[in-house]
């Protein structure tokens, strides 16, 4: 039930161009395809874009990261069948209770995520634990999220009202929707203005500054535990942000939902070079690439097969992903 | 006299549940938790080699247990039941009891081989890179898996049981319970004499500092190599025995949940703690099992007391929030485990009178 079934991790289905164009060629297919690529592929950057933020600063897999947009999706849920006009107890229009949902669940995803760094990580750093005790930690969070879930409100999966018009474009035979559109666009401009604050502000200078030496960093004036908790509201405020689109693209969420998603974006994380904001955002439309053009021209049961093969040639070949820079040892 | 205390009380503990068993003392749950406490800890232990001894963070350790499930399960139903695909049985039936450990071996020399897959990016990778490779191994093996529909894919394969049968017809005793208990001790015994050997002690020279390993004169990939096919052939024991305690496998049972708990066991015992391990593995499957009755007890006791409202119940998805709490909790008031990386024997040093590990 957990991993890898069908129905909960749907391969976005290929939305075909009206019955005149049934007969389009094998390019137009294969443009459609892109199309899905991209969009699937802005979900596994979106999470990818918080794992490598996190590992960048802290050297920490935060495993918990998947369940934290997972239960960013589930706020979405919650906040809008809360203030819709059917049955909400507001009673608001569905373009005011999309431009309320947004913001309000990125800020109490990352209420989640901080507090999970306050509760479970900040006390093992204080005290100098091996790194390996955090990522237990972190798996371990990560499983109480989904289960604890799955305990309180029931395995009943639900569904995100409709919040936005679907409109469709048709583009010389391949379909667009306004909301694949809407979910690359989010995910381009998410991009670009993390790196702009990791390469641009000071704070992203601490943020470096961090992942480069956590223990001179006290000496030189600069907070460790405030970048450190603006990294982690960074990261799951994103993490909310794609768990909103995600709910209102496929609109199935169940408990699980977060632990698929969130090992697939942390392999796309890895393939870009973990640590590195480029490197998650094109290893998420790498990794979705080579799923969604497996899943359209293989049987799609190969679709894990392959995307973890190619993972384990890339590791094999290239230990520090496409971006990542080598550590040397020292002796 | 010392150097065999551990080994005649194993004996005198085996051969008195199995006497227990045939004679009809136990009710089938309670075998069940026995085999289950018996393959928890090959599992545990064996992943103790790579994640305690020799200090890799692998995380995908069921991949292989996997392996060694399907081969095993495969094998024996070849060699000793009459299918429809397979034809007659290899070997007759009286054989079944006495070719049973070549199953085994055969199955873990599989399991082995896949470790591998994991053994050799181990050269260039190490860390959380290698913990990568490891779940991709363990997500490749079961979409390998589940894509062969010869050997049923995403349906999963049964038929065990009728090996069981034949073996017990021929004589009848409680052999999966048998067959545990001896994977337990060749289990504890390979890995003991294993690391406490000259050549095994690379394994802990890897873990404290590879570069000085090498520079020392250990082949540390021969090391890798070798502890990885170990662990992982080990686990494909623990894979067979699973599958025939159940007469059922799906390759969905060993996804990462199941290397989760695996990971719980060995970093409840204390890293590199062989002793320690075995403790964590029998008190896990003892507290997975005792959960199973204190979770409803919970539940109407709550009740009662009126605490949870009548329409909420709670039910056995807590396991698995409780079991995670316990472990947060250990990392943050006991990170290094029950013994640490200490044997029994240093805990407590009055043992040493009567045991002695030499």
């Amino acid at each position: 039930m957990r991993c890898g079934m069908p129905a909960v991790f749907p391969a976005p289905a290929p939305r075909r161009a009206p019955a005149d164009h049934e007969k389009g060629s094998l390019m137009e297919s294969f443009i459609q395809q892109c199309v899905n690529a991209l969009q699937w592929g802005s979900f596994y950057a979106l999470i990818a874009l918080g794992y490598t933020l996190v590992y960048g600063v802290l050297r920490l897999i935060n495993f918990a990261h998947g369940d934290i947009f997972m239960v960013g999706a589930y706020i979405a849920f919650f906040l809008s069948t809360g203030m819709l006009a059917e049955g909400g107890m507001f009673g608001f229009s569905r373009e005011l209770t999309l431009a309320l949902t947004v913001p309000l669940t990125m800020l109490l995803t990352s209420c989640c995520g901080v507090t999970l760094e306050r509760i479970a990580y900040r006390p093992l750093r204080r005290k100098g634990a091996h790194r390996l005790y955090v990522v237990i930690t972190a798996l371990m969070c990560g499983l109480i999220l989904e289960n604890g879930n799955l305990a309180l409100l029931g395995a009943s999966r639900r569904a995100l009202p409709e919040l936005l018009d679907k409109r469709i474009y048709s583009l010389g035979g391949i379909a667009v929707t306004n909301l694949k559109l809407l979910v690359i666009f989010t995910a381009v401009l998410v991009f670009v203005f993390l790196h702009g604050i990791v390469t641009r502000t000071r704070i992203g200078m601490a943020m470096r500054a961090v992942s480069y030496n956590r223990f001179a960093l006290p000496l030189m004036g600069i907070p460790l535990d405030s970048v450190i908790v603006f990294t982690f509201v960074l990261g799951s405020g994103i993490a909310g942000l794609g768990g909103v689109l995600f709910a209102m693209s496929y609109p199935v969420l169940e408990p699980y939902m977060g632990a698929m998603t969130g090992w697939k974006a942390f392999i796309a994380a890895v393939v870009g070079g973990i640590g590195d904001v480029r490197g998650a955002f094109l290893g998420g439309f790498l990794l979705a690439f080579v799923e969604i053009m497996v899943a359209a021209f293989l049987p799609s049961t190969f679709r894990d097969l392959f995307a973890f093969s190619i993972l384990l040639l890339i590791l094999w070949k290239r230990p520090t992903g496409i971006f990542g820079m080598p550590l040397t040892t020292k002796i | 006299m010392q150097r065999y205390t551990i080994n005649i009380i194993f004996l005198a503990a085996a051969v008195s549940l199995v006497a227990a068993a045939a004679a009809g003392l136990f009710d089938n749950y309670i075998l069940t938790v026995l085999m289950f406490m018996g393959i928890n800890i090959i599992f545990a232990s064996s992943l103790n080699l790579v994640n305690g001894h020799m200090g890799e963070f692998s995380c995908g350790h069921a991949g292989f247990m996997c392996v060694g499930a399907y081969v095993g399960s495969l094998l024996s139903v070849v060699f000793f039941t009459s299918n429809k695909f397979f034809g007659d049985p290899l070997f007759p039936p009286e054989a079944a009891p006495f070719l049973f450990p070549l199953v085994l071996i055969l199955a873990s020399l599989a399991a082995a081989l896949f470790g591998l897959i994991v053994a050799l990016p181990s050269f260039h990778t190490r860390d959380d890179y290698l913990a990568i490779i490891t779940i991709a191994a363990n997500y490749i093996i079961i979409s390998i898996v589940e894509n062969i529909d010869a050997i049923g894919g995403p349906r999963g394969f049964s038929g065990m049981k009728r090996t069981m049968n034949v073996m017990g017809d021929v004589i009848h005793l409680p052999w999966m319970l048998i067959w545990v208990l001896i994977g337990c001790f060749v289990c504890i015994t390979v890995l003991y004499r294993l690391v406490t050997s000259t050549y095994g002690k690379g394994i802990p020279a890897v873990c404290q500092n590879e570069v000085a390993a090498e520079i020392m004169g250990v082949n540390t990939n021969k090391v890798k190599i070798m502890a990885f096919m170990v662990s992982s052939g080990l686990a494909g024991m623990a894979g067979v025995l699973y599958a025939h305690v159940y007469g059922y496998v799906n390759a969905q049972a060993f996804n990462i949940l199941k290397s989760t708990e695996g990971l719980v066991m060995v970093y409840l015992g204390g890293m590199g703690s062989i002793s320690g391990v075995i403790l964590a593995a029998v008190a896990f499957t003892l507290l997975v099992e005792a959960l199973r009755f204190v979770i409803p007890a919970a539940n109407d006791l709550l009740h009662i007391w009126g605490i949870l409202p009548a329409s909420s119940e709670l039910s056995q998805i807590w396991k698995w929030v409780i079991i995670p709490l316990i472990l947060i909790l250990l990392m943050q008031l006991r990170p290094e485990g029950l013994l640490g990386n200490k044997e029994l024997t240093h805990v407590f040093p009055r043992l040493r009178r009567w045991v002695s590990f030499k």
